[in-house]
Formats: structure tokens, C-alpha cells, sequence
């Protein structure tokens, strides 16, 4: 019983809270920045997948085939080692800031590019399915009222295809905030490497000299409790809105296309 | 780009191949290991949140949930540190076959669930109607009518599993994106970083590409299906 005193004590630990809390905000910063970016490629890679069809097109539809198959069979892990070789960083970037060292600001730009990455991949294919469930009269009825290409899909296409998609997109923020989780493989930044580098250095906390079960399952716990609670939310909003829809358009769209969450 | 038209570095990933076959033997072993954990649990909790009994569609529930709404690799750490702290290690690639199999198997119960689900609720009660016990009535009835939805998204599901099997790197590592890792980072056998990787994507690539293509191919042939169906109805 002592040994679970002394974990429980370190979350009484101010600074121990706040490197957490810490870790926390740069999880949902990360994921927010990455779905960003990962909507605007996927939603490019997308129409250039589906509407490239003309002969002169035709390289561009390969480029965006062979993008998104790539990034969809191959794992995270694996782009974010090759990023955190190769991909170049930009000289403001690498320099301490937001409370972490240059190192760690580098790594976490080259990480967060393979997450964008590998995201956009993921993000393309349901921004395809959206677009799929656009009727195609809508196309055609655009054209013989003069639209060009762009106005089509600007204003007709896309705002449609995004009403049908935002629940999916919903649930890919809950799985990028998961993914997130992969920085922790290469830098202490986020939650996860944040929470197991504490435990780690547990036996100077806890005040008993010895890291114990009970540390593991305080501080994992917590950290479990707190993606728990971040994603919970968003899951719940996601089955609200899909109540809403099922309302409005009758139970038969896309009924086992959206219901359940896909992982990655 | 460090020795992606040197010979000398291909050469030497031919030396070491046995690297790259140990890792994706290892990880070929933990995914099916894991997929067998992860349908057995995917089944079990797949029929309890479609069963009447609301205690066990509760549980379910919480099941998925949890498992769901947490990364995989705080579960992974969380089972390997809480075994290895509490004096029993089982090793690298029995904790990556539990952590990924309890995974998997939240996704899978979650499939199966839907697939049942699909099942118009007067099949149910056609066969309850004929007398037919819960298990036959599974096996005969609603299992063949939901297998054609359960397969596509399980089949995904096996894909991501296959992918998340890197996830064994952050206790230790024993696969082949991670056994790739310490090829291009180790002492004697460093550097040569675009033919490893290259060599570990293709070898992802190869394994996945043909099950995410049979899934969506699957997919797009019931949507269709579907949606003659819904016009027909109209």
C-alpha cells in the first residue's frame, strides 16, 4: 500500500503536472496542425485521383495513385524514421523554443511532416469517398450553366462532399491524436514520451528510491485517462452528428461505411 | 540521399539479409498470433453487444471504448512495464502479441457488431420463430448474411494490425521496421539508410498492398449493390 502512496504522490508534484500538461498541449497541437495540413494535401490528392481521367492528366492521377497506396501500406513508424533522416528543416525551426530545445523543435518538425504525410493519405481516400457521393448530374447540370472545372468543384462539388464527410473526418483527428503518440518513439515531446520519461526517473519522485507497479499503473493510467477523455469527447460528437443525419437522410446512406471507426 | 546508388551499401544489405528475414518472420508471426487473439476477442465481444443481456453489452461497450479512445503504444508500454516491474517478463514478442491482439480485437468486435447489426431484425425473429437455438441460429442464419459485410472492414483491420506491428519498438523491438532501425543505426552495419528502408517499405508494401486492395475493391462492389438495391426499393 506504501508503494501506491508513493506514486500517487507525484501527481501531487506541481512540476511534474505541468510537464505533463505540457505534453498535452502539444499532443492536441501536433494533431490539430497535422489534420489541417492532411485535409488541404488529401482533399488535392483526392480530385486529382478522381477527375485527372483525360490522357493528358493521366501522370497526374499515377502520382496521386502511387502517393496514397504508398503512404496507406506502409506503417507510420517507418515515414517517421525516414523523415527524421531526411526531410529537411527550415533554419527558424531549428533554435529553442516553446520550451524545448532546438533538438527536440527539429524533431518535431520532421515528425510532424510524416505525420501530415502519412495522414493526407489516409484523408484522401475518405475525401474520395465523399466525393463519390456527390450524384453526378451535379457535375454535368454545373457544366451546361457555364462553370468551369474549378467552379464546379469549388462551389458545387466540394461543399457537398465535405458535409458528407466531416463525422469520418471527425473520427481521423481522434486517430491522429492516437498516432500522435508515435513521436514518442523519437523525442520527448508529447504525452506518451512525456509520460514514460517520468516513469523512468519514478524512484526520485515517488520518495522510496525504486520504481514499482504501482508507479506504472499511476502515471499510464493517467495518461491513458487523459486520451480517454479527449477522444471520448470527440467520438461522442461524432455519433451525435451522425444521429442528426440519420434524421434528415433516412437510415440507408452509407450505413456501414460510416458507423464504424476505421483505425489509421 | 546516403548510398541509394552505391553499391557498397546494397551490398551490404545483401550481407546482413538475415536481419530483414528474422524481422519479418517475427513480425509476420506476431500478426498472426495476434489476429487469432483478436478474432476469438472480436467474436466474443462482437455477439455480447449485439445480445439482448445488457450487463454484457455494458461490458462490451467499455471494451471497445477503452481499447479504442487510448494509442497502442501506451497500452504496449503500459503491459510490458507492468509485467516486467511486477517480476514476470514475458518477452518482447508475447507482450507485442497480447497488446496487439487486445487491439485488434476492440476494432474487430466492433465490425462484427456492425455486420450483425446489418442483419434486418426480423431474420432474428424469423428463426427464433422456427426454433432454432442462439448458436445455430448464428451459424446457419445471420453469420452467412453478415459475412459480406463483416469482410471487407476486417480485412482492413488485419492491415493496420500488420502496420502497427512497429509498434514494438518502443519495448524493444524484435520486428522488421525495428530490427531495419538498428541495421541502419548499428555500429558495424550503419549508413546505408535509403536501401534499408527501401528494402522494409517494399516488403510493408508487398504484404498490405493486395489485402487493401482486395478490401476496397470488396467495398465498392457492396456499395454498389447497395445502392441498386435502395433504387430498386424506390
Amino acid at each position: 500500500m506504501s508503494t501506491l502512496g508513493g506514486s500517487l504522490s507525484m501527481l501531487a508534484n506541481p512540476a511534474i503536472i505541468k510537464f505533463i500538461l505540457n505534453g498535452v498541449l502539444f499532443t492536441i497541437i501536433i494533431s490539430v496542425i497535422s489534420v489541417f495540413f492532411s485535409v488541404i494535401i488529401g482533399t488535392v490528392l483526392a480530385l486529382m485521383r478522381n477527375y485527372c481521367d483525360k490522357k493528358k492528366l493521366l501522370p497526374i492521377k499515377m502520382f496521386s495513385v502511387t502517393y496514397i497506396e504508398m503512404f496507406r501500406n506502409t506503417p507510420l513508424l517507418f515515414w517517421i524514421f525516414i523523415c527524421v533522416v531526411f526531410c529537411p528543416c527550415p533554419k527558424f525551426i531549428d533554435q529553442a523554443m516553446f520550451g524545448l530545445s532546438s533538438v527536440n523543435n527539429k524533431l518535431m518538425f520532421k515528425a510532424a511532416v510524416a505525420l501530415i504525410l502519412y495522414t493526407s493519405g489516409v484523408i484522401a481516400e475518405i475525401v474520395r469517398g465523399g466525393l463519390n457521393s456527390v450524384a453526378k448530374g451535379q457535375i454535368e447540370a454545373g457544366r451546361s450553366q457555364g462553370f468551369n472545372m474549378v467552379q464546379i468543384m469549388w462551389l458545387i462539388v466540394l461543399p457537398q462532399c465535405f458535409k458528407a464527410i466531416i463525422p469520418t473526418l471527425l473520427s481521423q483527428i481522434i486517430t491522429t491524436i492516437k498516432d500522435s503518440s508515435f513521436l514518442a518513439n523519437v523525442a520527448v515531446i508529447e504525452l506518451m514520451a512525456r509520460t514514460k520519461q517520468i516513469l523512468s526517473a519514478a524512484n526520485r519522485y515517488n520518495g522510496l528510491n525504486s520504481i514499482n507497479v504501482s508507479d506504472v499503473f499511476v502515471l499510464f493510467g493517467m495518461a491513458a485517462a487523459i486520451y480517454f477523455i479527449i477522444n471520448f469527447t470527440i467520438s461522442m460528437t461524432v455519433r451525435k452528428l451522425q444521429g442528426k443525419r440519420k434524421v434528415n437522410y433516412g437510415k440507408v446512406r452509407n450505413n456501414n461505411f460510416q458507423t464504424v471507426r476505421s483505425d489509421g | 540521399m546516403s548510398g541509394l546508388l552505391s553499391a557498397r551499401a546494397w551490398n551490404k544489405i545483401w550481407v546482413y539479409r538475415g536481419t530483414f528475414i528474422l524481422g519479418l518472420g517475427n513480425t509476420l508471426k506476431t500478426a498472426a498470433i495476434a489476429l487469432l487473439l483478436a478474432l476469438f476477442l472480436g467474436i466474443v465481444f462482437g455477439l455480447m453487444a449485439t445480445s439482448n443481456k445488457k450487463i454484457l453489452k455494458t461490458i462490451s461497450r467499455v471494451y471497445v471504448e477503452v481499447i479504442q479512445n487510448t494509442p497502442i503504444l501506451l497500452q504496449m508500454c503500459f503491459l510490458y512495464y507492468a509485467l516486467a516491474f511486477s517480476g514476470h517478463s514475458p518477452g518482447i514478442i508475447i507482450t507485442g502479441i497480447l497488446a496487439l491482439g487486445i487491439y485488434t480485437g476492440a476494432y474487430m468486435a466492433e465490425v462484427i457488431r456492425a455486420g450483425i447489426e446489418a442483419v434486418p431484425r426480423g431474420q432474428f425473429e424469423a428463426a427464433g420463430a422456427q426454433g432454432f437455438s442462439y448458436i445455430s441460429m448464428m451459424f446457419y442464419i445471420i453469420i452467412p448474411q453478415s459475412i459480406k459485410v463483416i469482410l471487407p472492414p476486417m480485412t482492413n483491420t488485419i492491415v493496420n494490425m500488420i502496420k502497427n506491428t512497429s509498434c514494438l519498438y518502443i519495448v524493444g523491438g524484435a520486428d522488421l521496421l525495428s530490427l531495419t532501425y538498428s541495421f541502419v543505426t548499428g555500429e558495424n552495419t550503419g549508413g546505408s539508410y535509403a536501401p534499408a528502408y527501401i528494402v522494409c517499405g517494399v516488403i510493408f508494401f508487398i504484404i498490405c498492398f493486395p489485402l487493401s486492395t482486395i478490401a476496397s475493391t470488396w467495398e465498392n462492389t457492396l456499395k454498389k449493390r447497395e445502392r441498386r438495391s435502395v433504387l430498386n426499393k424506390v
